[in-house]
């Protein structure tokens, strides 16, 4: 689960490099960067709930 | 993508930001205090000693690496060429500062970027605090220094790419406080918890600092200290002439204030009482918001941006915790990471006297996701394998202080029964 948040944070970094070098600025580009902001929140929520169990379980 | 110049400063400009750059120990010296307050006082020397050696560790180790690869504005760099563009990605410069001429004013990038560093490398110490060894502390800010911080350094403030597409952030508000703030996320997802910290359903206990006293100076001086970075990095960065320092200045002060009240009013509402140590950490967290768009917002932009800078710190304090298990003694993950982040959105979207591109700032913390997080922490994790970070369980159980260091940083206090200790 962590390496899977991790693989969605770097590649929602990508679809950003790739809407602001292949696509016209405009809502196409916009809406690019937003979608992959969206796939970053949903890794991040993968990495803090991979972390979760461990740490209580390290008492 | 156009190649980005360095702004072209006047004498009286120049001599300004010197000064300014030297008023940044004091932020470093703040956040120390304020580190070593909100942690146990049997790691108290513990703490201050962290911060002095990752401060020395950092100011070496981008003096060898880390200023070649940051570089600035108009310098040699390495460009990648991509769907018709140039992607400047990292400076060419030559290791241990050789080719940067430190006698005139040219060399002022390169003395706030080494500033700079020290302060990035201390806030993962209170992510850290209480269970982090000293040895692993200044390993990890190797790492900090001599790679992640350059980078986005480069991106962000030494012609890069994120400067070409419009990023802005004079203040360092993600290229010093969320790089840092996401490093001292990574140290508490890889140390884990101090022990005692929550119980077997997850329920976590309070560990309250050991001196507020600390706390609230190093408030003051983090104040002082970020009065000289947001205008020194305003006037280096973006360009603005002397005399716009006046209302950075104002801006700042205003983003800390309207922070801290904004805390205080909500922990009075929430708790009854007033918390000192949250107020302490409001306070900061405006500092840190308003340092990206400290030159181009208007003053009751920078109110509003404390405002909410204020208020997202206190609820993502509590959701850290309560919901998703990070202890994080210093607050440095929300001080730092959460008010940056906003800091940096807030900049685009609230920008006044010259314009700002909100979708660049989108860029730039998606960079800061999906590149700098997940390299520092595969750093740290690999950093973590070769030599544990966490210190032994007699070492917390005793003190970093007697464990690492011979002696504790108040001899004369009596050791009661340690009441947080899960029996």
């Amino acid at each position: 689960m962590k390496l899977t948040g991790f693989l969605l944070l770097a590649g929602g970094w990508i679809i950003v490099l790739a809407a602001i070098a292949l696509l016209p600025s405009g809502a196409s580009q916009v809406s690019f960067v937003l979608a992959a902001l969206a796939v970053q929140a949903l890794g991040l929520s993968l990495v803090f709930r991979a972390h979760l169990t461990p740490s209580w379980e390290r008492k | 993508m156009t190649p980005v110049r360095a702004p072209a400063l006047t004498e009286i400009s120049a001599a300004l930001s010197f000064v300014f750059i030297l008023l940044i120990p004091f932020a470093t010296a703040g956040l120390a205090l304020i580190n070593a307050g909100l942690g146990r006082f049997k790691n108290a020397a513990h703490s201050m000693l962290s911060a002095l050696c990752v401060i020395a560790t950092a100011a070496l180790v981008y003096f060898a690496i880390g200023a070649a690869w940051q570089g600035s504005a108009g310098q040699p760099a390495f460009a990648l060429h991509a769907a018709g563009r140039d992607w400047n990605w990292i400076g060419a410069g030559r290791f241990f500062l050789r080719g940067v001429e430190l006698g005139g004013w040219s060399s002022l990038a390169t003395l706030f970027g080494l500033m700079s560093t020290g302060l990035a490398a201390i806030i993962p110490l209170g992510g850290g605090a209480d269970r982090w060894r000293l040895g692993a502390s200044c390993a990890s800010t190797v790492l900090l220094a001599g790679w992640t911080f350059p980078l986005f350094a480069h991106w962000a403030w030494g012609g890069g790419w994120l400067e070409q597409l419009g990023f802005l952030d004079s203040g360092g508000a993600g290229v010093i406080q969320v790089v840092g703030g996401l490093t001292a996320l990574c140290i508490t997802w890889i140390l884990g918890p101090r022990r005692g910290k929550f119980s077997t359903q997850g329920m976590p206990s309070a560990l309250p600092g050991h001196n507020a006293v600390l706390v609230l100076l190093g408030c003051f001086l983090a104040w002082l200290g970020w009065l000289g970075l947001d205008a020194a990095g305003a006037i280096l960065f973006t360009g603005v002439e002397a005399s716009r320092a006046v209302p950075i200045v104002v801006n700042t002060t205003l983003a800390a204030a309207s922070a801290a009240l904004c805390v205080a009013g909500i922990t009075r509402a929430r708790f009854g009482k007033t918390d000192a140590s949250l107020c302490t950490n409001g306070w900061v967290a405006g500092l840190v918001a308003v340092s990206a768009g400290c030159a181009v917002v208007r003053p009751a932009a920078a109110v509003i941006i404390g405002l909410v800078a204020g208020a997202l710190m206190v609820y993502s304090v509590e959701w850290l915790e309560l919901r998703l298990g990070v202890d994080d003694p210093g607050g440095s993950v929300s001080v730092h990471a959460v008010s940056g982040l906003w800091g940096l959105l807030a900049a685009g979207l609230l920008a006044a006297t010259a314009p700002v591109s909100w979708l660049a700032q989108l860029v730039g913390i998606a960079t800061l996701f999906g590149c700098i997080l997940p390299l520092t922490y595969g750093l740290n994790w690999l950093l973590n394998k070769l030599s544990p970070q966490r210190v032994a369980v007699e070492g917390e159980r005793q003190g970093l202080d007697l464990y690492e260091l011979g002696a504790g940083a108040y001899p004369d206090f009596m050791t009661h029964n340690e009441d947080f200790w899960q029996r």
